[in-house]
């Protein structure tokens, strides 16, 4: 009975959406308050109801409901209770409601904090994100119901996919959705504006805390995933340019262009109709990646099952919500001539260089991704683009966003003067020189190397140069607003990722090596000592698990435990050992006995050492952080008028 | 005018991806180019199923074409495809070799004695290593290695009797009429 009680949530929720999507704009568009006013109750309405039915899948997982085929299939009696709980996105259906859970995590947000807002734009802001609810609840109900039963019931379910099964996979998806679905704000922003003609810098400043804190939250879930795949997956890699990461990527890229043009719009009102496009783009890059993973269109190792009519009805609303948007804005964007005119050395002008380098890199990506597709098209043959085409048109496209990217907090609105800036890349620049020559000395002449600590001291050092600046020449307390330290410190991200990537790519050394336990092998001066191996179990799964002790000049440094592992349902999952540090990885993966029936013997190990390769995430979440940084600016949350409080955040920008 | 590019360009894709379900619901999407096909097949050098001691690598199966199907005791699909295997795998003319990928010997002994053994010889590829090599991405999967040690074919999922007559069977045979 409980789960039918899911279902009818999910059918009032579809309801509520329906009037949560046409009354407020319809509202909106007739200046009638009382239409209007039905955008909070409804959207409060629907969130109740979405998270009940979400509540009701959780229960059913907790409680082995295998009457329910979605529970069947993915879980069973011996899988821990916190496994139950994330199997519920372990697949397709369970991960289509927590989409429209987490949509409806922002719509209730926005409606408890709107408050201060014009209420014809809530209204049609509010009514926007109900018509993606539609289309999403829709979706579930006909295409993909996870509440759908079983009979006969089965006494025990399957197995949700034991790689599923790691610590990084219980928030990496949701953190992620956070991330994706937090864009239909900027983009909901966008229509309604879009719609009411009221293109003033106003709705831009209100969008903005949102579209930051979106794109934090990608930003965390991208990392949480890369992570989780350099953990569980055993490669030792942690980006593989694989359709399902590029599809969270692309948005991500989009989204780093949209909060730079929406700070030039809120703040200068120029190039609005870049920031409105820019906001389509970053939530139909979204939607197009929860298409490509679903419909089928495109085969990828984590895609779930697929099913061409899921597929036709997705892209059926991708023409109707992207579509409509795009036709829109064709009819109704802004002048793109509007704003305070800028000359071609400005603040202005180098985020649009920017924006157009991170737009091109998004477009490179969706090229490749797509690419086998294109290939069927044209009837080339079966061709897919790998890490070679990425890599390579990848760095050729943001090295000049790093080169250009100290320069960044020197220009000023307007017009800059070219001074200023010829003294900080002076600076920045022999501090680079210096620090390459230095680490030429460390790392044995790879060249990626010591680009990636040119690089990263050119960013780290123009940043830091910008930070003592401010501290001489303002007074205190007007030093760091959180808009300038968000930009801060997620530039400084930037240089800690630079490291992370260049050192580890080229520096890491990998050995495949077989030992009898006591025997040792020396890799990035470090001692391996097998110590053989044992059986070991858990809740559902037993293992062979080895001990590994790590020297360093005779003294350990560390043990490490390895294991491979046997799911109850038959799977067998290598789970890696790793002892992490700040400056350097050691990864342990057990191969195979060199002898099966003597598990006490000699096995094959793969080992790794991996400098620096922590930075890579550290500079993630150091991104992660600016972007949450800059949405916490109190000029946000003032109801000042948009000119007092811009002059009152950016004292002395010399205006054209 | 140049508002309607975005729109444009968004309906390009529209077509593409219209394109794309039209042409997976004719096409098998199991058949995914592999980015393997003509270049040597990864070394390996893996225990003979049962019999641990004796090892076979990529070197001692060169001079004669030869079928390697990955398969699993765990694998539901192999149960569907293992009856073609077991009545017309003979009449292709090239050794049947089987990995077994992420099984336990035990686990694969017993299977094959429940649904028989197609298999000239079979290698076991416990921890699956040699499967990440090979870029295995699910088993059931089928290789055609050549004389040379080239992977020339590559299937993704079951076999089915359409694949074998239309797609295996062609590619033995334009082998043969490589080498005389």
């Amino acid at each position: 009975m409980i789960p039918e009680l899911g279902q009818f949530a999910l059918v009032l929720a579809l309801l509520l959406a329906i009037a949560q999507g046409v009354l407020p704009i319809v509202g909106a568009w007739r200046g009638n308050a009382a239409l209007m006013a039905v955008a909070r109750p409804a959207a409060a309405g629907q969130g109740v109801f979405v998270f009940a039915a979400m509540a009701v899948l959780i229960y059913a997982f907790l409680s082995f409901d295998f009457s329910v085929a979605y529970v069947a299939d993915n879980s069973n009696l011996a899988l821990p209770w916190y496994y139950r709980v994330t199997a519920v996105w372990g697949a397709h259906e369970g991960s289509m409601l927590l989409w429209v859970t987490i949509l409806n995590v922002w719509s209730v947000a926005l409606a408890a904090l709107s408050r201060h807002l014009p209420q014809a734009f809530v209204a049609r802001v509010l009514g926007v994100l109900g018509l993606i609810g539609v289309g999403f609840i829709a979706f579930i109900l006909f295409t993909s119901n996870p509440f759908m039963r079983e009979l006969p019931m089965p006494v025990d379910g399957g197995d949700l996919n034991p790689v599923l099964q790691d610590p990084g996979m219980t928030f990496h998806p949701p953190v992620l959705y956070m991330g994706y679905v937090g864009f239909s704000v900027a983009f909901a922003f966008s229509i309604a504006a879009l719609l009411g003609g009221e293109m003033e810098q106003a709705w831009v400043r209100w969008a903005r805390p949102w579209t930051n804190v979106a794109w934090a939250f990608l930003t965390l879930g991208i990392v949480a995933g890369s992570w989780w795949a350099y953990a569980e997956l055993g490669w030792g890699g942690w980006w593989f340019w694989d359709p399902v990461e590029n599809a969270s990527f692309m948005p991500w890229l989009v989204g780093v262009a949209l909060i730079h043009a929406q700070a030039v719009t809120e703040k200068r009102g120029s190039l609005p109709a870049w920031t409105v496009l820019l906001s389509l783009f970053a939530f139909s890059l979204s939607l197009l990646g929860t298409f490509l993973v679903r419909s089928g269109v495109l085969t990828s190792v984590h895609a779930f099952a697929s099913d061409p009519r899921r597929g036709l009805y997705i892209l059926g609303f991708l023409v109707i919500v992207i579509g409509g948007s795009l036709l829109l804005y064709a009819i109704r964007a802004p002048k793109v001539a509007t704003g305070k005119p800028f000359a071609p050395l400005s603040r202005e002008t180098g985020i649009m260089v920017a924006n157009l380098l991170f737009t091109t890199a998004a477009a490179m990506v969706l090229l490749g991704t797509l690419f086998p597709l294109i290939g069927d098209a044209l009837n080339l043959g079966r061709v897919s683009v790998g890490p070679p085409y990425f890599g390579f048109l990848f760095v050729l496209l943001m090295a000049p966003a790093v080169l250009l990217l100290p320069f960044g907090p020197y220009l000023r609105w307007g017009r800059a003067e070219g001074r200023q800036l010829t003294s900080m890349a002076l600076r920045a620049g022999v501090a680079a020189v210096i620090c390459a020559i230095v680490a030429a000395f460390f790392v044995q002449g790879h060249l990626r190397a010591i680009a990636g600590v040119a690089g990263a001291v050119w960013v780290g050092a123009g940043t830091l140069a910008y930070v003592i600046k401010r501290w001489r020449e303002m007074p205190r307390g007007r030093r760091y607003p959180a808009e300038m330290a968000g930009m801060l410190v997620a530039h400084a991200g930037v240089a800690i990722f630079l490291i992370g990537v260049m050192l580890s790519e080229s520096l890491s050394i990998e050995r495949d090596v077989r030992l009898a336990p006591g025997a040792s092998a020396t890799i990035g001066g470090y001692d391996f000592r097998f110590d053989g191996v044992a059986e070991t179990e858990g809740p559902n799964w037993r293992a062979d698990e080895g001990t590994v002790t790590i020297l360093r000049d005779g003294a350990t440094v560390g043990t490490m435990h390895p294991q491979k592992r046997t799911y109850s349902r038959g799977q067998v999952q290598t789970e890696s050992a790793i002892d992490a540090g700040l400056f350097r990885d050691i990864y342990v993966a057990l191969g195979e006995p060199m002898d099966a029936n003597d598990v006490q013997g000699a096995w094959a190990l793969r080992l790794y050492h991996k400098p620096f390769v922590r930075w890579i995430w550290l500079g993630g979440l150091f991104m992660m952080a600016g972007g949450l940084f800059a949405a916490a600016e109190r000029r946000f949350r003032a109801k000042k008028t948009p000119a007092a409080a811009a002059v009152d955040a950016e004292p002395k920008g010399s205006l054209a | 005018m140049s508002r309607l590019l975005p729109l444009f360009g968004f309906l390009l894709l529209v077509a593409l991806f219209g394109f794309g379900i039209w042409w997976n619901t004719g096409h098998d999407p199991h058949d995914i180019a592999s980015p393997l096909i003509d270049q040597p097949a990864p070394a390996f050098a893996l225990p003979v199923l049962g019999e641990p001691e004796r090892t076979i690598d990529k070197a001692s199966l060169l001079g004669r074409p030869y079928l390697l199907n990955v398969f699993a005791s765990w694998c539901i699909e192999c149960v569907h495809e293992h009856p073609i295997l077991m009545t017309r795998a003979k009449e292709l003319g090239v050794p049947l070799v089987g990995f077994n990928y992420k099984d336990e010997p035990a686990d694969a002994t017993a299977w094959l004695a429940k649904h028989g053994n197609p298999f000239d010889t079979i290698v076991a590829d416990r921890d699956g290593r040699a499967g990440i090599d090979f870029g295995v991405y699910a088993a059931p999967e089928t290789f055609l290695i050549d004389a040379k040690g080239v992977i020339r074919y590559k299937r993704i999922g079951p076999i089915t009797p359409d694949v074998l007559d239309n797609e295996i069977r062609p590619a033995i045979a334009a082998l043969a009429k490589e080498s005389p």
